[in-house]
């Protein structure tokens, strides 16, 4: 996808020790890591309380004290020196081995979790083992590879969310950003749901919306919901309610960014953890069209693999429930032509050509794939039944993109490639922000002087520069309002701003300074 | 077809050739020594200082001049046979032009100080300078600079990236004095100062002095104190880059110079950036402007007399901006270091000393004039517009707000600024 650059700079190496304070404070937080490794290996730790908080204590303090000395000790500011020297954060070899080691640590997660030492018969061993103190305190059981690899989770976005406020120090948007992110991950997306499985109520994390949560409409979720009595509903009637008025209404006021750098744990911890990567997604225009097609393809996948499960879900009759597999099956085939319809209708304009072909060849592929289906009356998806394409979505999508590429990879491709390439809840809401929101990001005038700061730093490889130095505001559906470009640009060029929609991409390329006749030329010319 | 030959790439060259191809289907080739592609001038500093990769540098992509079909040719210019309209290349190559455009730049100034060609002594305009750079502080402990301008603080920030000891000799009685008010001045030093920087104001270089292998080991100030060095920056302002065009007859001053239409004495033959030098005044604009938007507002504006529409460059109301290690600078109108006959100063700034305003106006009609802010973002639009429309202090003071632009969630001061006017005023009454 990228063209690797053999030589990182026109300049040669620069200095990049690291202070003494640093070298202690990597070796406490290593020592935390080296009591989870041990514990892989099966090495049987007496107190596995007193352990999993010594692991991550060690971990924690090594990670804040780093953070002190590497950004208190200095003016608050942009500090970016030698990102690209450092092997870590300049795709050297640290970037490999981190990258593969995250991969590996993801495929093992996934498909092998017996070699965490996760046992369904018996009890747990190694390192899900020594996760089971904590995980009998909160939720009342032993845990599950799930419940250890939240815990990490939670504590990666925290403790690098701490480093992450000290480095932008001088910008409140990111703090507050931050700490939302934060507040969202321990609350809503790890504390909630297990607290929920502790009082036997379904699993359920309000912060996670379908399609994101791609098992929402999952026989056994609904199950679980309708059992669940009036809160189990209620769950499900909120999911439904996130989708379809929450979200929209959100993403029309603020943008999708309330979500994406705001709410979502993806995202969360692709600002936090994957910040120091940032800089590495690629800003092509080639990268640019194979992103539009991958991540609406994968929101394509995720439509009909909900709409099958659903349908086979549900009876053949009304007796039971109004909703029938027929009336579900053309009320999913009137919206999604309703939606077309209504965008093609009144908002043409926005949508560049390949954009509206994709989109007019995607409808008519769901379409097809349903009205074959229907006539042919068994309801298989390309001869597969709905829980097998449910299966190879959790499978492809599920865990080896979102997982194993999209964090695996951040030391390599940038801390975004799930959300820029693979998320389809992205993908929804960045249609709503390109075509229907009061999200932009403006540029101030003639004041760029293309030095390339924001591109560079966009995680989402948008080519911010393109925009600025011609003065046109940015509206792109992928932008996920993290300010980074803002906060990075040495002119103050740009600025995230919600306001009235009329007139939100301006295409003025005449710059402010210009001269009158020259406005006037391009009037005429315009006429 | 009209062949139109463009020599160098910058700014001011590029803007010209995209323009010139947005309207026309003209023949187009770029000229430069420098580098293959268009790059950001601006952004030289943050390759050295690891911010960015030299490839981030280029606003468009490769694939971009070819698409465009905007020539591109790497090759030095040695002589213009502006009889024959026939480039000479250093390699005995030659190209033919209908209309030739001259963009070529500016090099860093020298006034003639004893050793300023050793070995360790450079400036800082070019890529092959940042090369320099690089190889010149590769062993470097200590570093001075000479001048205290936008390019001066720059290099210190860069070198103190790398650890790099810096002595900075100003001028002036603070840093970049000769263009900000000293209040603002002051505070920009101390700023400076606060990143370990040995800023030496009032202080003037004497000569530098070479080791026994004819590289810079020290410098003497023309007080007579020596400061030990591996490497001098000098950073006293550019000049154009105009040399090679001597012993032609084309009109040049200290830049070439051109009338109101970007046109030089001769025909067909054109000058726009940082070369250029206007023979009448615009406004109170300098003759000769390194500016990176002036230029593009040139090569636009050629453009267009290009392509079939005689235009005049007309430059509106005046800004910029800078950076100083972490306080950002915008400027709009003009505010001069020492206010004029009919002017005044009303100086605001935060306690942290981070943040600063400074507004130029007439005392006598109150009519704003121009407007400095430290560590606050203002928007450019409002402030053209107040300039344009001649508003008075107390509108622009009062709908300040109006003209923020800082990021969400940022403190706002603008109460307290116009508290600070208020008061401010009737001391000078009462006085």
């Amino acid at each position: 996808m990228s063209n690797i650059e053999h030589n990182m700079s026109i300049t040669g190496d620069a200095p990049k020790s690291i202070s003494t304070t640093q070298k202690i404070a990597s070796a406490i937080g290593l020592t935390g890591l080296l009591i989870l490794v041990l514990a892989i290996a099966n090495f049987n730790f007496p107190n596995k309380s007193l352990f999993l908080s010594l692991s991550l204590g060690l971990i924690t303090l090594g990670t804040a004290i780093f953070s002190i000395d590497a950004y208190w000790g200095k003016h608050a500011g942009i500090k970016n020196d030698g990102v690209w020297f450092k092997s870590l954060s300049g795709k050297g070899f640290w970037a490999w081995i981190l990258g593969i080691g995250l991969t590996l640590f993801y495929v093992v997660l996934y498909w092998f979790p017996q070699y965490l030492g996760l046992n369904s018969e018996g009890a747990n061993s190694g390192v899900i083992g020594l996760f089971d103190p904590l995980s009998k305190f909160i939720n009342g059981g032993p845990a599950s590879e799930w419940f250890a690899y939240g815990t990490l989770y939670t504590v990666a976005i925290w403790i690098f969310g701490f480093k992450f406020i000290l480095k932008y120090r001088h910008n409140r948007y990111e703090i507050i950003r931050t700490c939302s992110v934060m507040f969202f991950q321990l609350g809503f997306a790890f504390l909630i749901p297990e607290i929920l499985a502790r009082l036997n109520k379904p699993y359920f994390a309000p912060t996670t919306i379908w399609p994101l949560n791609y098992d929402l409409f999952a026989g056994y979720r609904l199950e679980s919901f309708i059992s669940g009595g009036n809160l189990g509903v209620s769950m499900l009637i909120f999911g439904i309610v996130s989708i379809f008025v929450i979200t929209p209404i959100l993403t029309y006021k603020y943008g999708k960014r309330w979500y994406c750098s705001w709410v979502c744990g993806c995202g969360g911890l692709a600002e936090t953890a994957g910040d120091p990567f940032r800089q590495l997604s690629d800003k092509s225009q080639k990268a640019w069209k194979i992103e539009r097609w991958v991540i609406h393809s994968v929101l394509v996948f995720v439509t009909v693999m909900t709409i099958a499960v659903v349908y086979s879900y549900l009876g053949e009759n009304s007796d039971r429930f109004w909703l029938t597999k027929d009336v579900f099956l053309w009320g999913s085939a009137g919206f999604l032509t309703l939606l077309f319809a209504l965008i093609m209708i009144f908002k043409r304009d926005q949508i560049q050509k390949d954009a509206k072909y994709g989109a007019i060849g995607y409808l008519v592929v769901i379409l097809a794939i349903i009205g074959i289906n229907y006539f042919s009356g068994n309801w298989n998806i390309f001869f597969f039944p709905a829980y097998k394409l449910r299966e190879w979505y959790g499978f492809l999508i599920g865990a080896a993109f979102s997982g194993v590429i999209g964090v695996g990879f951040y030391p390599i491709f940038g801390s975004r490639v799930w959300c820029r390439f693979g998320c389809p809840m992205a993908a929804i809401l960045g249609m709503q922000q390109k075509l229907f929101s009061k999200f932009r990001i403006t540029t101030n005038g003639g004041q760029c002087i293309s030095c390339g700061n924001c591109s560079t730093y966009c995680e989402m490889g948008i080519d911010v520069r393109a925009y600025a130095q011609k003065g046109q505001n940015i509206v792109r559906s992928s932008c996920v309002g993290c300010g980074i470009c803002s906060a990075v640009c040495p002119r103050g060029v740009l600025k995230l701003e919600n306001g009235k929609t009329e007139g939100r991409i301006n295409e003025n390329e005449v710059l402010l300074g210009n001269d009158v006749d020259l406005l006037d030329l391009l009037n005429q010319k315009s006429q | 077809m009209e062949h139109i030959v463009i020599l160098g790439n910058g700014i001011s060259g590029i803007t010209a050739a995209r323009h010139i191809r947005k309207r026309s289907d003209k023949k187009i080739t770029v000229i430069s020594a420098e580098s293959d592609y268009f790059f950001s001038r601006t952004a030289l500093m943050y390759v050295y200082m690891g911010h960015m990769k030299w490839d981030h540098l280029k606003p468009y992509e490769d694939w971009f001049w070819e698409k465009n079909r905007i020539d591109l040719k790497n090759g030095w210019v040695q002589q213009i046979d502006f009889s024959e309209k026939t480039l000479h290349f250093k390699n005995g190559d030659k190209l033919n032009y209908d209309k030739l455009v001259l963009a070529t730049g500016s090099i860093p100034n020298k006034f003639g100080w004893e050793g300023e060609d050793l070995d360790g002594v450079q400036g800082l305009v070019s890529k092959q300078d940042l090369e320099i750079l690089e190889k010149n502080t590769k062993n470097c402990k200590k570093a001075v600079i000479i001048g205290g301008g936008l390019i001066g603080v720059e290099l210190a920030e860069m070198l103190r990236t790398r650890h790099i000891e810096v002595t900075m000799l100003v001028r002036e009685k603070a840093f970049w004095h000769s263009v900000l008010p000293f209040e603002d001045a002051n505070m920009i030093s101390e700023h400076i100062k606060s990143h370990g920087v040995d800023l030496r104001t009032a202080t003037e270089l004497d000569k530098i002095i070479p080791d026994e292998n004819g590289k810079v080991s020290s410098i003497i100030t023309k007080t007579g104190e020596q400061i030990d060095c591996q490497f001098v920056g000098l950073c006293a302002g550019v000049r154009p880059n105009i040399d090679f065009l001597k012993n032609s007859d084309l009109a040049m001053n200290k830049g070439i110079l051109v009338n109101s239409y970007l046109e030089t004495n001769i025909p067909d033959v054109y000058a726009i950036g940082d070369c250029a030098e206007q023979q009448k005044a615009i406004g109170q604009r300098k003759p000769v402007e390194s500016v990176w938007y002036t230029g593009r507002m040139m090569g636009e504006t050629l453009a267009v007399t290009l392509t079939g529409k005689r235009s005049q460059y007309n430059p509106g109301n005046w800004f910029n901006s800078a950076k100083f290690f972490d306080i950002e600078y915008q400027t709009y109108g003009w505010v001069w270091p020492k206010p004029k006959e009919n002017e005044q100063h009303f100086h605001w700034q935060h306690e942290d000393r981070t943040k600063a305003i400074t507004i130029n106006f007439d005392k006598k009609t109150n009519q704003f004039l121009g407007i400095n802010t430290f560590g606050i973002r203002m928007r450019h639009e409002v402030l053209d517009r107040w300039l344009t429309e001649n508003r008075e202090i107390t509108y622009v003071l009062a709908n300040l707000k109006q003209a923020n632009f800082d990021p969400e969630f940022y403190t706002r001061h603008e109460a307290e600024i116009f508290e600070g006017f208020k008061k401010n005023l009737q001391n000078a009454q009462t006085t």
